[in-house]
């Protein structure tokens, strides 16, 4: 069992927390075409390595920002939405 | 035409001491230039560079494969072949593979180990009967075998099944593929191997894509670990990693990678002539022909590339086996494994054309990729020699993200991958 840090809690089970999305896309805005409106619903970074997600934390129901790696599993921070973003 | 394999060439070779056997297929050096370059050389690719050569005649074709063929996904998975999709696209789909496995030893002269005995996909109340006998008739019009099963007829299929009053998922019914099967997974990868090589395919180990050559807007070519190989038409089968290489060629793709575990008890002696899934518990299992207990669950619960898998589904797994068959407590686990999953937002593949022309993609199968190598493996081939759809792939096109009109099988059939 991996323990994820969260932010406002702690170290806790890795069962406690969800996975959301990654981090750093951002809504278009105005007279949006369909190819931009489908790449901000559907597209993904999906790196090998190195990420930036946004995830919750289920117990406390607090969203925030997780840099880990996908091949390794190591986490190298959380921070709440309010700091990270 | 590598020799042909029959009763007689065993007993032949058996007289001398099995002294004559040659390699199935050769390992020739990279070439510089191709007409056809599949990425890839798992089941899917090899399938495609095979169909490539008897369906379209092509004549230089090529398999590049970063570690062995067959080592990723085609060698991770449980096996297990059906069609018992919703919506006709993916009948459609699954179904043209399924067929495809059907014939496939005969065709490959290989014995792929096909064994059709039947999926059950366990109901555990009234209302998971409604929408078995719904998946049922929706199999049926689409031209797929089906059959609502009772209580009792799931009971005499596997009889060891958790018939307690206590039962936290008790059995009401279920729905029975009876076509649906398993096949002995490194066969196939090896079959095909053997089958294109024998048809002038170059299958080259050991050859890491490392990127694509672009010449003016085009992709014509391949950087390998290997050196640069030029290409006509580029293929991409990759399942897993398809994120990584679609990066390489300048465009993303709507995939998240997963990992998807699975893992064998013991051997022991016959006990489940057919493969059982509990939607309530999420697993599945079918017993293997040494007698070892083949299962495996949901994915992991973070995007990865790690090919492992943690333990909190590791343990759901193994306790959701416990639930359907309390005797199986007793058993060891043997061996645990994970391979990386491309899961895409409606759990159907991506097959067509990618943002860069000449290049073609064949990923997004998720956890199913394995049942579906006869028809995706023709599917790449036909895009790659023909420039365009064959009907079965048309609606699979990357296209349906931006129009909307998405095959969403974990809606229609409650398969989530």
């Amino acid at each position: 069992m991996q323990l994820f840090p969260c932010p406002f809690c702690g170290k806790r089970a890795e069962t406690e927390f969800s996975y959301a999305a990654e981090a750093g896309k951002t809504r278009p805005e105005g007279d949006v075409s369909d190819v931009a409106w489908s790449r901000y619903l559907y597209a993904e970074n999906n790196p090998r390595g190195a990420t930036r997600e946004i995830w919750v934390h289920l117990t406390c129901g607090e969203y925030f920002v997780m840099e880990r790696d996908t091949v390794t599993h190591a986490v190298k921070s959380s921070a709440s939405l309010r700091d990270a973003l | 035409m590598a020799r042909r394999y029959s009763a007689w060439s065993l007993f032949a070779e058996g007289l001398r001491g099995h002294v004559g056997w040659t390699p199935a297929w050769t390992s020739p050096k990279l070439k510089p230039s191709y007409d056809f370059v599949i990425v890839g050389g798992g089941g899917h690719g090899l399938a495609a560079a095979y169909h490539l050569a008897k369906t379209h005649g092509a004549k230089s074709v090529a398999v590049i494969e970063k570690g062995w063929i067959g080592g990723g996904n085609t060698g991770r998975n449980t096996v297990t072949i059906r069609s018992n999709y919703f919506f006709p696209e993916s009948v459609a789909l699954y179904d043209f593979a399924l067929r495809g496995y059907e014939t496939l030893s005969a065709e490959l002269n290989y014995n792929i180990m096909f064994s059709p005995r039947g999926i059950v996909t366990v109901a555990h109340s009234d209302a998971e009967m409604e929408v078995a006998a719904r998946l049922v008739n929706a199999m049926r019009l689409n031209g797929a075998d089906a059959d609502l099963l009772t209580r009792a007829q799931v009971l005499a299929k596997a009889p060891l099944l958790n018939v307690s009053d206590q039962a936290r998922y008790p059995v009401f019914g279920g729905v029975w593929q009876g076509r649906a099967g398993v096949a002995r997974h490194d066969a196939v990868a090896w079959g095909y191997a053997r089958a294109a090589s024998a048809r002038g395919v170059d299958i080259v180990q050991n050859c890491e894509a490392t990127g694509f050559l672009v010449e003016g807007g085009r992709c014509v070519g391949v950087e390998t670990a290997q050196g640069t190989v030029r290409a006509g038409a580029v293929g991409l089968a990759v399942a897993g990693h398809s994120s990584v290489l679609a990066k390489q060629a300048g465009f993303e793709l709507p995939v998240r990678s997963y990992a998807l575990q699975a893992m064998v008890s013991e051997p022991v002696k016959p006990c489940l002539d057919t493969i059982l899934l509990y939607p309530g518990t999420g697993t599945y299992v079918n017993q293997s022909d040494k007698g070892e207990l083949v299962m495996g669950g949901g994915l992991d619960r973070m995007p990865s590339y790690a090919q492992r898998g943690n333990p909190p589904v590791q343990e759901a797994v193994i306790s959701g086996l416990l639930e359907m068959f309390p005797a199986f407590g007793q058993l060891k686990l043997l061996r645990q494994w994970a391979g990386v999953c491309d899961v895409t937002p409606d759990s159907s593949p991506l097959i067509g054309p990618s943002p860069l022309p000449g290049l073609y993609l064949n990923c997004g199968w998720g956890t199913g990729g394995f049942k579906a190598i006869p028809a995706g493996g023709y599917l790449l081939a036909h895009l790659m020699a023909r420039g365009q759809h064959h009907e079965i792939s048309r609606p699979f096109d990357l296209d349906r993200f931006r129009t909307g009109r998405l095959i969403d099988e974990a809606a229609g059939s409650g398969i989530p991958h």
